[in-house]
């Protein structure tokens, strides 16, 4: 299964295992990463599953909706230009080994 | 408005592989304690059927939330109560995106995602909060209250219908308004009947309010008509997504903030983690919706014929979701009896799922969260403090009265 390796706001960091089709955010409250809060399920409603991509890799990444970006808009923590919806990364084996940081706050 | 012909549906025999069970639950026996019936209902199988109403019924997790996601066989626009559009005059005209389905209504919920989205939220934030101070700070100031008439409704009064712009005359027609459209989800019992027979003032309120020129600049109905400038939706269709908003806005938070109130009462423990912690607040108010669910229940109509769980379902049949049962699944939910403000909620039902997952659970969240943090900050307890009272409604589970007593901190 490809990894994804979630780096907490105080530097720790998890690699995670996600099956292919699943979602960054589904990996991630499965595996109980606190700060990916996900409060609509997936639904692409809530902006709490926001992460930050590394910078290098963010290309690696099918390009975002235009509703992902509205939604985007209204993150708790700051809007970056490597911003992206955890629950909107389908895991594919060309993206074994990202890596997203997490914000310090979802709400 | 047309009041509906119910046409007695054929009493047919339920197809030999869904258990049969003779539960209404939509009495009010049903509305006193659902909770052991959703757990029989979840028992007898994945899909039952319902012989009071000849319908199909998932109380499951993972039915419920299949249902909910496939909106293609199960669709909305015949209906998300128990009267089918294709047989059926609906009682009012049917909502242009509750009970429409893509592609009409991938247009209808852009737009109002888009007036209620994440921006927004944080634009009327300090309103809202400022706002739960001041309700919080009026009932500590009394001590004896109902939590449902000076808090759950109050609270939502004192800030929804300023943020979509209405004027202030008229609102009381607002709850009764909703509390109709709620019952009439349900089958053609007294509880709809009579609230469609006294519908008429409070339709015409609701129908006035929506226009352009009864909404103010800035509030959350003018800005549906502004996607009207854009082109997204018509001038004819602005006026009944203004109303959604106020037949799904209003009453919902009234129930779940009194459901919120009420467990944090009955649940001492709960409460003293949230004092310990107001940053519980908002996902305290999240698990107050998945445990009482205070939308229990929506039907869909299938648009074809379908095996669900092993039960082949027919076209055109109806199937009713039972929200607040899947929400206690002890299948999905670890502990689902039990109230706790510290669990991961994502994922629960109480808000639906999929393409109508509610549009405006970014208020409703905003609504909980800060008169929970309120309460948190200003009161050391709270606790019954009289005789509860449960209110009545086909669809909306909820209190009509919670004495409570309240302590300054
Ligand atoms: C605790 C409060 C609330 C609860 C429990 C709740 C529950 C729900 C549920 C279960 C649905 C799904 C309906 C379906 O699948 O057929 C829904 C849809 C909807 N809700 Fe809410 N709701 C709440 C608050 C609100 C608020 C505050 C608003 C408006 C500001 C709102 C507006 C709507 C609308 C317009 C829909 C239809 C969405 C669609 O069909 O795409 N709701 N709500
Ligand atoms: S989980 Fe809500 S937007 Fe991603």
């Amino acid at each position: 299964m490809p990894q994804v390796i979630f780096v907490h706001p105080d530097g720790r960091q998890d690699a995670i295992e996600i099956a292919v089709g699943a979602s960054v955010m589904q990996g991630a409250t499965q595996h109980g990463i606190e700060e990916i809060l996900a409060e609509c399920g997936g639904n692409a409603m809530c902006a709490t599953c926001h992460v930050y991509v590394d910078d290098e890799q963010i290309g690696r990444l099918v390009p975002m909706s235009e509703n992902e970006d509205a939604l985007l808009d209204g993150t708790a923590a700051e809007r970056q230009p490597t911003s992206r919806l955890a629950c909107q990364i389908e895991v594919t084996p060309a993206l074994d080994g990202l890596l997203v940081r997490l914000p310090d706050r979802q709400t | 408005m047309i009041t509906p012909q119910v046409e007695p549906r054929d009493i047919r025999q339920a197809p030999s592989s869904a258990p049969v069970s003779d539960v209404d639950p939509f009495s009010d026996a049903f509305f006193e304690d659902p909770h052991p019936i959703h757990e029989a209902l979840r028992e007898a199988g994945p899909v039952v059927y319902l012989a009071k109403w000849n319908v199909f019924a998932v109380a499951r997790y993972a039915e419920v939330h299949a249902v909910l996601n496939d909106p293609a066989t199960f669709c909305s626009s015949r209906g998300v109560g128990l009267s089918d559009f294709a047989k059926e005059t609906p009682w009012r005209p049917p909502s242009l995106i509750l009970e429409a389905d893509p592609p009409a209504h991938t247009r209808t919920r852009a737009v109002l995602s888009r007036v209620l989205s994440p921006a927004v939220m944080k634009q009327i934030r300090d309103g809202f909060a400022a706002a739960a101070d001041a309700t919080v700070d009026e009932i500590v100031a009394r001590g004896r209250i109902d939590g449902i008439a000076d808090v759950a409704e109050a609270y939502p009064l004192s800030v929804f219908p300023d943020a979509v712009g209405l004027k202030a005359e008229g609102r009381e027609n607002l709850l009764p308004y909703a509390g109709l459209v709620f019952n009439a989800f349900g089958p053609p019992n007294a509880l709809r009947q009579s609230a469609i027979e006294r519908s008429a003032p409070h339709q015409a309120y609701v129908q006035a309010q929506c226009q352009r020129e009864s909404l103010r600049p800035g509030g959350f109905g003018a800005c549906v008509h502004a996607h009207v400038d854009s082109g997204e939706i018509t001038d004819a269709e602005a006026p009944l997504l203004v109303r959604s908003l106020l037949s799904a806005g209003l009453d919902t938070t009234v129930n779940g903030i009194g459901a919120a109130l009420y467990c944090l009462a009955r649940f001492p423990h709960e409460w003293e983690r949230l004092r310990d912690d107001p940053g519980l607040a908002r996902n305290a108010f999240e698990e107050a919706v998945r445990f009482e669910s205070p939308v229990q229940t929506f039907f869909r109509t299938t648009t074809r014929p379908v095996e669900l769980g092993g039960v082949a379902i027919g076209e055109g049949e109806k199937v009713l979701m039972f929200l607040g049962a899947a929400n206690r699944d002890p299948r999905r939910w670890e502990n689902p009896e039990r109230y706790d403000i510290t669990r991961r909620t994502s994922g629960h039902v109480g808000f639906g799922s999929g393409i109508h997952m509610c549009v405006g659970q970014l208020v409703a969240r905003l609504e909980g969260e800060v008169l929970l943090s309120a309460l948190a900050r200003k009161a050391r307890s709270i606790t019954v403090s009289g005789p509860v009272k449960r209110r009545y409604n086909n669809t909306l589970r909820g209190l009509e009265s919670l004495p409570l007593a309240i302590e300054g901190a």
